[in-house]
């Protein structure tokens, strides 16, 4: 991601829960306390704290918050994660775990005063299943690697995040990431049935089972998608489906933002669950087309990519049912792809969309709302004004079946008044996404990033009900603190601050 | 939901009221399920006032239904629009709940097609142990703002508050459905029906019993045509298949028929949940196969303990589902770090422990 390149310093209150222990000698003392604790239960190689050595972790995909770990253990086996969460926990030291690092919500964004621990060398494939459709993996297994391995059973893994090549399963958990695909085959909560980890304690701990159910609370949805606040994930056990034997997609132009929305809700309410319902409006377009020359309609306001998969007949069937819709719906062109290579020339503009967005501008920003549907073209046009209120430019992506937004703000991060009116303008279309009646985030997390949008959110009860279930885990607060809820203090300056909105008190402070 | 309705205020001063004075709360919706889990206990708190379909927008696939909504009402708005809720939740008695539906989180002979009832909650409203009324989730497709406290509901059997409303995803009722017979013994079905979910078939549920395999397809009309060309077998009569499941969806077959005159004659059923393709468990009692495999419904006087051994044996659990009278130890034991955590969630959402005390596991 090609995020802001200045270095934004986190907020110390929002991250060290303990204010008594920052100072660089408190921190200095920490870090040798630590390394000389964990230097017996790990490898020499797998203990880094020298700044070059721990440089790397400082930041995940969102570029623009760093922090130097304290110190970073890569162990190999599930003993030594065990060894290592024990150990924390017996010194009160905080713990992030990490995969790829290729969150977009700073998720994995390291603590100043503790262990950043990385799951890296956890990448074996346990086993594939073909006759039971599973796949047992560690949890540093990447994305795409599952579903390589399951291909020759002529089976998949079906959530696929953008990132799929880099993200690991560990990470995907981490976040309940989504993907084109969803809003057929769900997400990752859907397409998971098991995960072994540990408690912050460093116990053993299996959530979910290979059944369909397990007994007690379904703990599942609670785990997938915690951001690393619960538990620490090494291996999942997911499920595979049967590789459709076809995909055709659809590639539709609409002349107005309006026509285009309302047709994604037609083919809904025509009972029809494309595999894929994916749109750009206009600028995106443009620079896609510049990027890789799919022969996208550059004159449409916005275009759809509707994909059907499934047996032969299936697919004929549902591509006439859908043509009928969108042209009903007022297309202006309409083309289905006639072969594979066709439909991935399609694909291959949206799977693009944001590299050809850091050929336009030195940064962006990418924000991952979710409204409903209906309210696809209400919401267009508010960044639209939104546009010209912050003097920014914005290109729109969205996984339109899900009503998932992705607008990438265009700004230059060495421009200080550019990065904070594209601050400005992200918290704005997340705070409208909420009026809409949706979330500030459908895949990327909350992390680092949306801490303030979640007050906007989430009423104060809400949030203390989710810092007590978050205790019921992690009664100490060391794993990834300072993430996904953000306190009542930090809600209570952000409501200041928004009372002024556009004129903020000391504009030279920084904000997040 | 809105703060000033009056059924939602009358639970509310009711959950200070039992705080103040530490009397548990009994959460009753219609009743159906009430034979379900842990003997209840505690005053009733009667949530049936708390009705009504709050919006409902098929283009969006959402509907939002406060708890007390019967059941029958939510299916029949949702088919009115070609629409269902796909994980077929059983109906017991006429009178099942929404709120009921989602504490007990049953989902029927869809569930290892499409997913269950988890899977299809996209937000909920609670009432938790502080007479909070709390929203987590919301109606939209994705969202990861926060803990997925809504889907943690569904099963949670009123542990952790009341259940006051819930967003439910539902899908387009399928253009085509056909049902084909087959006959087989238990292994040759298990495997089977292994073997076909490898392969892009509209698989829509299945069950075993008595040496008939029973398939259900359902999905665009080509696929159903050229699954049912390929998979061959006996293709039943639109009427008496779809009362076949309406009959194993809502436990009123023929098997379940027979299952109660055994329950009252002393013999318990168990529904175990193991693996799909957990080869026959060879236990004694009439078993009825459902889920592709993965869930053994087992009608025996065989102990509790030496069925709970089987199913752990290959990585499943066994629940007592019903028992001549009123039986306790009804789900699996839990292992020592999710009983620590299942006591700090309790504690988390009930400090008082007000709520359905017992119901999951004696002494939550």
């Amino acid at each position: 991601m090609n995020a802001p390149q200045t270095p934004i310093a986190v907020g110390a209150a929002d991250i060290a829960a303990d204010r008594a222990v920052d100072t660089a000698a408190d921190r200095a003392a920490r870090q040798a306390t630590v390394v000389a604790a964990l230097g017996p239960l790990l490898p020499a190689h797998a203990l880094l704290w020298q700044s070059e050595d721990t440089v790397p972790y400082e930041c995940d995909g969102l570029t623009a918050y760093r922090q130097l770990p304290l110190v970073v253990a890569l162990p190999e086996t599930e003993a030594q994660v065990a060894a290592v969460l024990r150990t924390c926990h017996a010194l009160k030291v905080p713990v992030v775990a990490r995969g790829a690092g290729t969150g977009l919500s700073g998720g994995a964004l390291p603590h100043k005063m503790g262990v950043t621990l990385s799951l890296a060398k956890f990448n074996k494939i346990v086993s594939v299943d073909r006759l039971a459709r599973t796949a047992t993996v560690q949890c540093g297994v990447r994305n795409l690697a599952i579903s390589e391995a399951a291909a020759p059973h002529g089976l998949y893994y079906a959530p696929d995040p953008s990132s799929q090549i880099a993200c690991t399963i560990g990470g995907n958990v981490a976040e309940n990431s989504g993907g084109v695909h969803c809003l057929k085959y769900g997400l990752t909560l859907h397409n998971v049935l098991r995960v072994r980890g540990f408690t912050v304690e460093g116990e053993a701990v299996e959530f979910g089972s290979e059944a369909l159910d397990a007994p007690g609370l379904d703990l599942l949805p609670v785990l997938v998608g915690s951001e690393g606040m619960l538990a620490v994930t090494t291996e999942v056990t997911v499920k595979l489906v049967p590789k459709p034997l076809l995909a055709r997609c659809i590639m539709a132009s609409f002349d107005d933002i309006r026509k285009a929305g309302d047709a994604v809700a037609q083919i809904i309410a025509a009972g029809i669950i494309p595999a894929g319902l994916e749109m750009m409006d206009k600028p995106m377009t443009a620079a896609v087309e510049d990027f890789v020359h799919a022969g996208y309609d550059l004159d449409a306001a916005a275009i759809l990519l509707c994909e059907s998969d499934g047996t032969p007949e299936e697919v004929a069937e549902e591509i006439d049912r859908m043509l009928g819709v969108l042209t009903g719906a007022g297309a202006t062109r309409l083309e289905v792809s006639k072969d594979e290579a066709q439909r991935l020339k399609f694909w291959s503009g949206r799977k693009n969309a944001f590299p050809a967005s850091g050929r336009l501008s030195p940064d962006y920003m990418c924000m991952d709302s979710t409204i409903p549907r209906k309210r696809l073209a209400d919401i267009l046009l508010a960044i639209a004004e939104m546009e010209v209120k912050y003097g920014l430019k914005c290109c729109n992506v969205f996984h339109a079946g899900d009503g998932n937004l992705h607008p990438l703000i265009l700004f230059d991060a060495n421009d200080a008044d550019q990065l904070h009116r594209c601050e400005l303008f992200g918290a704005d279309i997340l705070e409208t996404s909420v009026r809409l009646g949706g979330t500030v985030t459908g895949e990327h997390g909350v992390g680092v990033e949306k801490l303030s949008s979640m007050c906007v959110q989430f009423s104060p009860e809400e949030r203390e009900q989710m810092f007590a279930l978050k205790a019921a885990f992690d009664p100490d607060g060391l794993l990834n603190p300072g993430k996904v809820i953000p306190t009542l203090q930090r809600c209570a300056e952000y409501g200041k601050m928004h009372v002024r909105k556009g004129l903020l008190p000391f504009p030279e402070l920084e904000r997040f | 939901m809105e703060a000033p309705d009056p059924a939602l205020r009358a639970l509310i001063d009711r959950v200070h009221l039992a705080r103040a004075r530490k009397t548990p709360l009994d959460i009753r919706g219609g009743g159906s399920k009430a034979f379900y889990g842990e003997p209840p206990s505690g005053e009733p708190l009667d949530v049936t006032p708390l009705f009504g379909i709050s919006s409902y927008e098929p283009t969006e696939l959402v509907v939002t239904v406060r708890a007390g909504t019967p059941l029958a009402d939510l299916e029949a708005a949702l088919a009115e629009q070609g629409q269902c809720l796909p994980f077929e939740p059983p109906r017991f008695a006429d009178h099942g709940t929404v709120g009921g539906m989602v504490a007990a989180g049953l989902a029927g002979p869809a569930r290892a097609a499409v997913g269950g009832v988890r899977d299809y909650v996209l937000g909920a409203t609670l009432l938790n142990g502080r007479a909070e009324v709390l929203s987590f989730g919301g109606q939209v497709m994705k969202n990861v703002a926060g803990y997925d406290v809504s889907r943690l509901l569904a099963g949670s059997l009123g542990l952790l508050g009341v259940i006051c409303e819930v967003s439910l995803k539902v899908l387009p009722v399928a253009p085509s459905t056909a049902t084909l017979r087959f006959d087989l013994d238990e292994a040759q079905s298990i495997r089977k029906l292994n073997e076909w979910g490898g392969q892009p078939l509209p698989l829509n549920a299945s069950a075993w019993w008595e040496g008939t395999l029973v398939l259900r397809l359902s999905g665009a009309v080509a696929a159903v045509q050229a699954a049912q060309a390929r998979l061959g077998g006996e293709w039943v009569e639109p009427a008496p298949a779809s009362g076949f499941w309406r009959g194993l969806r809502d436990h009123r077959d023929e098997f379940f028929v027979g299952a109660a005159k055994a329950v009252a004659a002393g013999a318990s059923l168990w529904r175990l949940s193991v693996p799909a393709t957990t080869p026959p468990l060879k236990l004694s009692g009439e078993q009825l196969i459902e889920w592709g495999g993965a869930q053994r419904w087992l009608c025996t006087s065989t102990p509790g303990p030496a069925l709970r051994e089987a199913a752990m044996r290959v990585g499943g659990h066994a629940t007592l589902f019903r028992a001549p009278g009123r039986a306790t130890g009804m789900f699996a034991p839990l292992k020592p770090p999710l009983a620590r955590i299942h006591r700090e969630l309790k504690a988390a959402f009930d400090p008082d422990g007000i709520f359905n005390h017992g119901r999951l596991y004696p002494g939550l």
